[in-house]
């Protein structure tokens, strides 16, 4: 798992896609911080992390649309998956290593908040919450790409494929504050609503189904990519 | 080393793979041989657990490759049709991930280098691998197999689009490799076979054909000896004369015209080489002779005759012969 995680890392910064993410996910953050924050003299921190979310949509199949697909392209996973390495492991090595992409640049965007703390009062407790909240959201939406990315040879079918379910999931949200208050649909459009449940740690709450969803949704979409990868052997 | 019993691949209603059952003893080189789409990369494939069979079981030295994958996997190097490299590293970089992807626990700098050397691409270590030629590229994809100092090697079609002179030293190199390894290797060109396997196994539509030592295969189809005689001469004295050879079963003429000279297939009982009396009659008679060659004791001849007997169709001549008489 290690040896894949870190040729992983590697390929990111050896081809384009890990600068062209860092690029646009660090470049982004810094106007969204300043319009948020700065321009608009407040030292509220959720809607930056609102805007990273909706940006993350996009940006993120980037980062997973090369995982499988290309390995499939080139022929390459026949050498992973001959090697006495488990699928599990093949798995979880480049699910990891986008992550820690992720994680990384995140990390450096919320470094801008430093500043914020030197003109105003921020609530730290509520910085973090923010911040562990689009963690958990990236990492389902990686886990999605990365699922996505195993069914396809073709990265652009992958990194389209990532955002349309992506949006799928997001867009729960619009679909349901159209729906009439009391029908029972809307409140299973609430359980599994991305956007929704990123709500709860806006307003500041450590919603800990919260936390179990995004964890769940996660481990549904690696065991997938993994069940194509058991199951491929068998067609 | 290898047992694979019944082994059953479907892929809808189209069988890759019908009922293949052998065994591989240690240190023996293996030829799988069989036209393109025969199964011999399908076979390969579930035997190196990148596939999974439909039923029957593979053993890699006693350890079933799809209950205990890991462990069998640990003992196979595979080279697969295509060489897996990465485009994007070095071949320094790629031997050393392969080398960590393995989980190998020699001295890497000596195991490296000694690979490195064995399949000569020193030369290109710090070259990025989509730079390299085709020849470069298979070799560093044998590099890869080798890596870990695996018990078997299987490699796929190992000399598919090289030059002659790179087939040849890919060639040498698994002879080499064979010392201390038990190698299978798939081809469907047969020259490969008979001068690198010391077994062969042919595989058509699914099913083995043939499983025998590569000198015993070429000897057991041998029913009699012909040759294929080019001689300038009117021809119904040559055949007259031909045929009062001592040990001549028969002549043909076969109809083929070379400037002045005619085609003859010489037939001879078995055990007799009438070579040198039929030159030393035309010698006598000044009757120039301009080519004389075996006709059907190579592979090629054998495996068409094979083939087609599994199809279960009559053998076809090679040359359509016209008695002279």
């Amino acid at each position: 798992m290690l040896s894949i995680y870190k040729r992983e890392m590697r390929s990111y910064f050896t081809g384009v896609i890990g600068y062209v993410f860092l690029v646009l996910f660090l470049a982004l953050g810094g106007g969204i911080f300043c319009l948020t924050t700065l321009f608009a003299m407040s030292a509220e921190v959720s809607n930056f992390f609102t805007y990273m979310l909706i940006f993350s949509a996009v940006i993120l199949p980037l980062l997973t649309m090369k995982s499988f697909s290309d390995e499939r392209k080139a022929k390459t996973e026949q050498l992973l998956l001959t090697a006495p390495v488990s699928i599990t492991g093949m798995v979880l090595g480049k699910f990891l290593a986008a992550l820690t992409m992720f994680a990384g640049a995140l990390f450096v965007n919320s470094l801008y908040f430093l500043i914020l703390y030197r003109y105003a009062e921020v609530k730290t407790a509520h910085l973090i919450g923010n911040f562990v909240a689009l963690l958990l959201v990236g990492m389902t939406f990686i886990a999605i790409g990365v699922f996505v990315s195993s069914l396809t040879e073709n990265q652009l079918t992958a990194a389209v494929g990532t955002m349309a379910i992506i949006l799928l999931f997001l867009g729960i949200g619009i679909i349901n504050s159209l729906l009439p208050a009391s029908f029972w649909l809307r409140y299973v459009f609430d359980c599994v609503s991305i956007f929704t449940r990123f709500q709860t740690f806006v307003n500041g709450y450590f919603d800990l189904s919260s936390l179990l969803y995004y964890l769940s949704v996660t481990v549904v979409f690696v065991y997938l990519t993994i069940r194509v990868y058991d199951r491929r052997r068998y067609n | 080393m290898v047992k694979v019993e019944n082994l059953v691949k479907r892929y809808g209603q189209n069988y890759a793979l019908n009922d293949v059952s052998f065994e591989i003893g240690e240190g023996e080189i293996v030829g799988l041989l069989g036209p393109n789409g025969a199964g011999k990369s399908t076979t390969m494939n579930i035997l190196t657990g990148y596939l999974s069979s439909t039923s029957g079981k593979a053993y890699i030295d006693g350890i079933d490759i799809l209950e205990h994958p890991i462990e069998a996997k640990s003992i196979i190097g595979f080279l697969p049709e295509q060489p897996p490299l990465y485009q994007d590293m070095t071949v320094e970089e790629y031997l050393n991930f392969v080398y960590e992807l393995k989980g190998c626990t020699f001295d890497r700098e000596a195991h490296l280098n000694e690979i490195i050397n064995v399949v000569k691409i020193a030369d290109v270590r710090k070259r990025l691998i989509k730079n390299l030629s085709k020849g470069y590229k298979q070799r560093v994809g044998i590099a890869q197999a080798l890596v870990g100092d695996p018990k078997l090697i299987v490699f796929d079609e190992p000399t598919v689009g090289l030059d002659p002179k790179q087939i040849l030293e890919i060639r040498n190199l698994i002879r080499t490799l064979s010392k201390n390894h038990t190698v299978i290797l798939s081809t469907h060109i047969l020259a490969e076979v008979q001068a690198v396997c010391e077994r062969v196994i042919i595989i058509n539509h699914g099913k083995i054909i043939a499983d025998e030592k590569t000198s015993e295969l070429t000897r057991a189809i041998e029913e009699g000896y012909q040759y294929e005689v080019k001689i300038c001469g009117p021809q119904r004295d040559v055949v007259s004369a031909l045929e009062k050879i001592r040990g001549v079963k028969s002549v043909t003429a076969t109809g083929e015209r070379d400037s002045d000279a005619y085609g003859y297939v010489v037939e001879s009982d078995k055990g007799i080489d009438v070579r040198k009396p039929v030159f030393n009659l035309c010698a006598s008679k000044s009757w120039a002779i301009l080519g004389m060659a075996p006709v059907g004791t190579d592979l090629e001849t054998i495996f068409i005759r094979l083939v087609d007997r599994s199809n279960g169709q009559v053998p076809e001549r090679k040359a359509q012969r016209r008695s002279a008489h």
